[in-house]
């Protein structure tokens, strides 16, 4: 696309080739500026020195992995998180957002991927959620429903009634009415956190369309996205975060070199230690044969295997279709086409104990919700899968369970080491461990792992590597899902890489390098002849 | 950070055993010997002093009521014989909600509500004390009765976990549907009770103490060993505490509903045998309101309405203290109506206390997801 777009009218170049224009060319004010701004959370440092710059009338582009920081630097602005130190400053003053609330009164407006609407009220109560007209108690309906429209109009989307049920819109309609909200805030800067995620391929043009219209209004964005195509189409600048720390600022977007930002993004300055793989390839009967799996919207044909002893990393962004992909070979999800085999066996498809009774295990991406009984005791949370096989006539033996629990704790160093405590006075990584426990109880063949080094502080990384090499040595078949690209490429024998649904790419750890991997898994552009 | 490639863990790891070898009693023994030596919980619910801290708490109030009544009607206990026969009064009043609280205690810790017991209750007794039932026996009759109750819970458990029905809209529909089969059988008339074993349950006595009272002990009893003792409790706290997880662990979580709704059905089945004997003969509109005195008492005794927590012995502490205080108002002449306002007053101060309580836990699992973010 290469229409010119709308800019402020003091931002027009006029000397200046449009094509290569440099980053100052976006002339509108700064209205957003963050010096230094650091945020720790116990054991990880989200932000370690965030430089940040927007200014008005800009599309204002934030790259970077998994883990980086952006996630954190959206709360911090949104008002969620107030910065440990640096500078925020907001239209020439420094400013902290004590929170959401004040954000927004400010004229910050965060966009959600999640989107924060009441599905069972109307386009205009959703607009004027929190600060509807009123007048003496009551609030004015025509009024609201009149500034709605008109706002609606702004965004080039007059056709939405006002009186419509949230609910009774499409994924694309409910995103205008979040802008539409964010507008009804006079809002000077709008955040939007991969907005184009839940977006079909030909809404996404509508919605560069109204940011188009933002821009034009003097209204800088903040826009988040892992494709890189879009950063192109609509983006001014980039500012590339990793580890924390911004690696490089105010690049211009349409023409910096895709090298260049994933070399940026790339190459993280805290070295993990992973652990030597075994000098013998992996042999042996295949352990799990997937053939042509699909669920519609989810994934599509995805066929692959593992042997015993094999580490299978599958590298994708979430919404991927990676930890559906894993949910539905361990059962959890019905799989509407395609086999899954284990050892020889097909198994029911949708169900979670042939699985388990096959020799599978799995350890989910939200541990919280997914895998712990935070309440109960640590030894009844590593034998929740397992404590059948140590009663007898139905009567449980937790004098057997906590001795049982307690060799795993002792194998994984569990700290604290004390397994009658809750599990909810562990760690991030500790708990981890206690899922990942469960599993090496009883006999476990294939164990499955969501994002296991999600929430979980540096020095317990490593030590969960090892343990899930060690597993391998052992003869159990491990497939691994991560976000983190160096993860996957660094713990896993073969490495296979989703994009929207599918297996775009499938090779041997040692094949691959981190940018090949990273664009695969953003846009596929950079790699000639990949198979697709 | 660890920059050694090898570490302990790792080594310790491979060291695993490729896997559990199956279970030798010597080393069973062992284990648990070791475990003694680390230093065993209370005996009496096994693990966690939470749920013992809160009992002993609930004891506490039950002191207190118990001297509320030597305070004000101090000429009846100064009669040791009268306060023997009014302890148990109180029980023989709590035994047959107290049946029904312990099934509701499972539901409740699994993770829903059953509002039918109340209804299941009376259609369990009408069913049992037809003509056509009574003639064959007590036998019959007790048998009817305990069937009735487990295919209605059952009923109510198909239609929550492979209906899909909402806990509190599937046993909403079976109180009303219930109770109007019971009063379509019964004929809205009340059915009396000719056999005399039945009848006796509730008059006679066993070395002083009403039978009424042994069937609540051994309920209760078989109740705490269910939850504390065995696959079923432990299966119970996982699927109510996060079923999600539960599921993923590889429990069949839809049949295990099905069980509890089943469990609470077949309460209610012993409870109507209970309700009848009490007034030899049963109606459609007996065990009226038995499902809010059975919540109330599982909510006094510290089971959380949302699930995953909740013991036997505070439901029937819950049970015990309502019976109290009607037994209180009762000798003291007061009126029921007083007694309801003082018994809801009870039930939002249980509640508030546990809310305190759950807010420090629900505070501290907020500090922890920001440093997970």
């Amino acid at each position: 696309m290469t229409e010119q777009r709308a800019q402020p009218e003091e931002a027009v170049v006029t000397d200046a080739p449009l094509v290569e224009a440099p980053a100052d060319a976006v002339a509108g004010e700064v209205v957003l500026r963050l010096t230094d701004v650091v945020k720790t959370f116990p054991g990880v440092r989200a932000l370690d020195g965030v430089q940040l710059e927007v200014r008005a009338g800009e599309v204002h582009c934030l790259l970077g992995q998994n883990g980086a920081g952006k996630s954190t630097l959206i709360k911090v602005l949104a008002g969620v998180h107030r910065p440990d130190s640096g500078l925020v400053e907001w239209r020439g003053e420094p400013a902290t957002f004590a929170n959401p609330q004040a954000a927004m009164r400010a004229g910050i407006a965060t966009i959600y991927q999640e989107l924060d609407l009441v599905e069972d009220l109307s386009v205009a109560e959703n607009t004027f959620l929190g600060h509807e007209p009123r007048r003496f108690g009551f609030v004015r309906r025509g009024h609201m429903a009149r500034r709605t429209r008109q706002i609606l109009g702004r965004l080039g989307h007059a056709e939405i009634p006002p009186g419509r049920m949230v609910r009774a819109l499409p994924a694309a309609g409910k995103q205008v009415v979040s802008m539409a909200r964010a507008l009804s805030h006079e809002a000077r800067l709008i955040i939007m956190d991969e907005p184009s995620a839940v977006l079909a391929h030909d809404e996404v043009g509508n919605l560069f369309r109204i940011i188009r219209e933002l821009t034009a209004q003097g209204i800088a964005v903040i826009y988040i996205s892992h494709r890189l195509e879009e950063i192109r189409e609509i983006g001014d600048r980039v500012t590339v975060l990793k580890d924390g720390r911004t690696t490089a600022a105010n690049l211009p977007a349409r023409d910096t070199p895709t090298r260049d930002l994933v070399s940026r993004m790339t190459g993280r300055t805290i070295e993990y230690v992973f652990p030597d793989r075994p000098a013998a390839e992996p042999g042996g009967e295949e352990l799990l044969r997937v053939d042509g799996l699909t669920r519609a919207g989810e994934f599509a044909d995805v066929s692959l295997s593992v042997r015993p002893g094999e580490i299978v990393g599958i590298a994708g962004l979430v919404g991927s279709g990676r930890s559906e992909l894993l949910e539905t070979i361990y059962g959890a999800r019905r799989a509407e086409a395609g086999t899954v085999t284990m050892a020889g066996r097909t198994l029911r498809p949708g169900s979670v104990g042939a699985a388990v009774r096959a020799g599978m295990g799995m350890a989910p991406e939200e541990r919280k919700s997914q895998a712990l009984l935070l309440g109960e005791p640590i030894y009844r949370n590593v034998t929740l899968a397992t404590f059948g096989r140590y009663a007898r006539f139905g009567f449980t033996d937790t004098g057997r369970e906590r001795a049982e629990a307690d060799r795993i704790a002792e194998s994984l160093e569990l700290r604290p080491r004390d397994v009658r405590r809750p599990v909810r006075t562990l760690s991030g990584g500790n708990q981890q461990k206690v899922v990942v426990g469960r599993w090496l109880l009883g006999d476990t063949r294939l164990l499955l792992l969501d994002e296991p080094t999600r929430g979980v502080d540096v020095g317990a990384r490593s030590e969960l590597y090892q343990v899930i090499r060690a597993l391998a040595a052992r003869g159990v078949g491990v497939l691994l899902v991560s976000s983190e690209v160096p993860e996957v490429l660094g713990l896993a024998d073969r490495v296979l890489v989703m994009r929207e649904g599918r297996v775009v790419r499938e090779a041997p750890a040692g094949e691959l390098d981190e940018n090949t991997v990273l664009d695969l898994v953003m846009a596929g552009s950079l790699m000639e002849g990949a198979p697709a | 950070m660890s920059d050694v490639p090898s570490t302990p863990t790792a080594e310790r790891a491979a060291q695993l055993p490729a896997q559990s070898p199956p279970v030798d009693p010597a080393e069973t023994a062992a284990a648990s010997g070791q475990t003694a030596a680390a230093g065993r919980l209370s005996w009496w619910r096994g693990d966690g002093g939470e749920g013992a801290r809160r009992n002993l708490a609930l004891i506490g109030v039950l002191l207190v009521l118990i001297v509320i009544g030597a305070v004000t009607r101090s000429d009846l206990y100064s009669n040791p014989d009268w306060v023997w026969d009014n302890v148990l009064s109180i029980l023989k009043l709590a035994s047959v909600v107290g049946v029904v609280t312990v099934g509701m205690t499972f539901v409740i810790i699994g993770g829903g509500i059953d509002l039918s017991v109340g209804a299941i209750v009376a259609l369990a007794g009408v069913w049992c004390t037809t003509v056509a039932t009574q003639s064959y026996g007590a036998g019959g009759m007790i048998f009817s009765a305990l069937t009735v109750g487990l295919a209605v819970g059952l009923v109510n458990g198909l239609l929550i976990s492979y209906g899909r029905l909402v806990p509190f809209i599937a046993t909403l529909a079976m109180l009303v549907a219930a109770r109007g089969l019971a009063a379509e059988i019964s004929d809205k008339q009340t059915q009396v009770s000719d056999n005399s074993f039945i009848n006796g349950l509730a008059s006679n006595n066993l070395l002083g103490i009403p039978l009424l009272v042994y069937i609540l002990a051994a309920v209760v009893a078989a109740g705490w060993v269910l939850l504390n003792r065995t696959t079923f409790g432990r299966r119970t706290v996982a699927v109510g505490g996060n079923p999600e997880a539960a599921r993923l662990a590889g429990i069949n979580v839809k049949r295990h509903t099905v069980l509890l709704y089943a469990l609470s059905g077949l309460c209610c089945g012993i409870a109507a045998i209970m309700l009848t004997a009490q007034a030899n003969s049963a109606q459609a509109a007996m065990a009226n309101l038995y499902e809010l005195d059975a919540i109330a008492a599982a909510i006094i005794g510290g089971t959380l309405l949302s699930g995953g927590r909740g013991t036997i012995i505070g439901s029937l502490l819950g049970v015990v203290i309502f019976a109290t205080i009607t037994n209180l108002f009762a000798i003291n002449g007061l009126s029921t109506e007083a007694q309801n306002m003082v018994k809801g007053g009870i039930i939002v101060a249980a509640v508030l206390v546990q809310q305190v309580k759950f807010r420090s836990v629900t505070q501290f699992l907020g500090r922890n997801r920001l440093t997970t973010t």
